[in-house]
């Protein structure tokens, strides 16, 4: 079995109009970045983006942005994107924010085959607008739905042939929650290795998850808030 | 000088609200704390209070910023500052991080708020029309966690209150706020609606000053105590 392909055009090919992406990362942290630039590329347009966050002016989903390339994004913060602010105000972007943890769960949900979840977070706010309430030992949930993603998109640290993924530090964020829910997942990872040298007890995403990966070059890994202490 | 400028020079400043919360973390608690004032409450809890931060992008142990030239793009805060982690941290997928919060395993969540109501009600993602940004994990705390103090400006810039009747601006959760720390003083949020019952006044702030900025229903019981500031 093997999963590799070439680099990002090739891993990005099949993706059309209109299809439905999840990406993965927080803020710039752990972002599919090769896969970005190759849909910048490519030019597929009206895509329903679901990532948390919404990139910056000229990284990340950012870019897709830019090109008109998004008909819709689903995130739960949006801030530091005059862009994205711009296209939202004007109605040319449709936009869905939804609470961070009901997002990461609505991917587990999807990785995990279950149609929804309960989550308390929302009740009593516009969110719930229209959605089921159920009550369980006194307390409000609002039913949400699991994602239906034409592919997900993800970055790791390392990864073998059969799509085994390990991810680094606080880089791990959506990555293993999406790369379970994609019909089709890609991943992009700094470290291509061999079947048998990551450690099957430390395997974040078991590879059945995975069905494209390829090893991504120079890594720009942009910080967005680079903050620092002095030296006593 | 007028009223309001004289408050000014007694009030706390944003470190002051932060060392008064400080306080109130507690030796064992796993700790969430947002973006803005709460993140300075790191800075000064006792040496002897030990405590885990949780950062909810996925990481338990979160430590200092890092020193100039260790920056490390792949470990960052939920304010997507670069920091560094503990001996003993540990790093979980955004599920996790949610899951946990949800099954209330955190002991106490602090924020910041536009608008807090006497129910507890808070206010603090969105003004329409105006700023766009989004919730982040801000829903998700509020609805879950047992103990949250809000850490705000007891007035905004118009220098209307921010402890109302009713919140006037969208909801990111209802009846979960339990104590506000500002600039002016120390209250808790009575249950059912009970209102914001004054607990300490900042140094030199009078309780008629504290009347003055809070349009919501305030409970005073006897004398009230100054806060006690390192």
């Amino acid at each position: 079995m093997n999963k590799v392909v070439s680099g990002a055009d090739e891993a990005i090919r099949d993706i059309k109009n209109g299809m439905t992406l999840m990406l993965g990362g927080f803020g710039m942290c752990g972002l599919p970045e090769k896969c970005i630039l190759a849909l910048v590329k490519k030019g597929v347009k009206d895509l329903t983006c679901i990532s948390n966050n919404a990139g910056v002016d000229d990284f990340g989903i950012g870019l897709l942005l830019h090109q008109h390339q998004v008909k819709k994004m689903i995130s739960s913060y949006v801030g530091e994107n005059a862009e994205f602010e711009r296209q939202l105000l004007s109605g040319e972007l449709e936009v869905e924010l939804i609470p961070q943890g009901t997002l990461a769960t609505r991917c587990m949900a999807a990785g995990y085959g279950m149609p929804a979840i309960f989550t308390p977070a929302g009740i009593g706010t516009e969110v719930a607008e229209g959605k089921e309430i159920r009550n369980f030992n006194g307390k409000d949930y609002l039913m949400e739905m699991a994602f239906d993603a034409d592919f997900a998109i993800v970055k790791a640290w390392k990864g073998d042939r059969l799509g085994n993924l390990v991810y680094r530090s606080t880089a791990r964020n959506f990555n293993p929650v999406m790369a379970m829910a994609g019909k089709i997942t890609i991943a992009e990872v700094e470290e291509l290795v061999e079947p048998g040298e990551l450690d099957p007890d430390n395997i974040h995403t078991p590879g059945i998850y995975v069905h494209r990966i390829f090893k991504g070059e120079d890594y720009e890994k942009r910080i967005e808030q680079r903050t620092v202490r002095k030296r006593d | 000088m007028t009223a309001l400028l004289y408050i000014k020079t007694k009030m706390l400043d944003k470190i002051g609200i932060a060392k008064r919360i400080a306080k109130e973390i507690k030796d064992g608690y796993y700790v969430n704390l947002g973006i803005g004032i709460p993140t300075l409450v790191a800075n000064y809890i006792p040496n002897d209070v030990d405590v885990i931060l949780q950062s909810e992008n996925g990481l338990l142990g979160m430590g200092p910023f890092p020193f100039e030239g260790e920056e490390d793009p792949d470990t960052i805060n939920a304010g997507k500052q670069t920091i560094t982690k503990l001996a003993g941290s540990a790093i979980f997928d955004s599920a996790m991080s949610f899951g946990m919060i949800r099954a209330k395993k955190v002991n106490l969540t602090i924020l910041g708020a536009m608008e807090v109501s006497e129910n507890g009600d808070i206010a603090n993602w969105k003004i329409p029309g105006k700023m766009v940004k989004g919730m982040g994990g801000a829903m998700d705390l509020v609805a879950s966690a047992e103990n949250i103090i809000v850490a705000m400006q007891h007035v905004n810039k118009a220098g209307e209150s921010k402890l109302l009747p009713k919140c006037t601006l969208p909801l990111t959760g209802i009846n979960c706020v339990k104590k506000i720390v500002t600039e002016l003083a120390v209250l808790d949020v009575l249950p059912n609606g009970g209102g914001f019952k004054l607990l300490e006044r900042a140094p030199g702030i009078s309780v008629e000053e504290i009347k003055n900025a809070t349009l919501g229903k305030l409970i005073i019981e006897g004398e009230i105590p100054e806060m006690i500031i390192d």
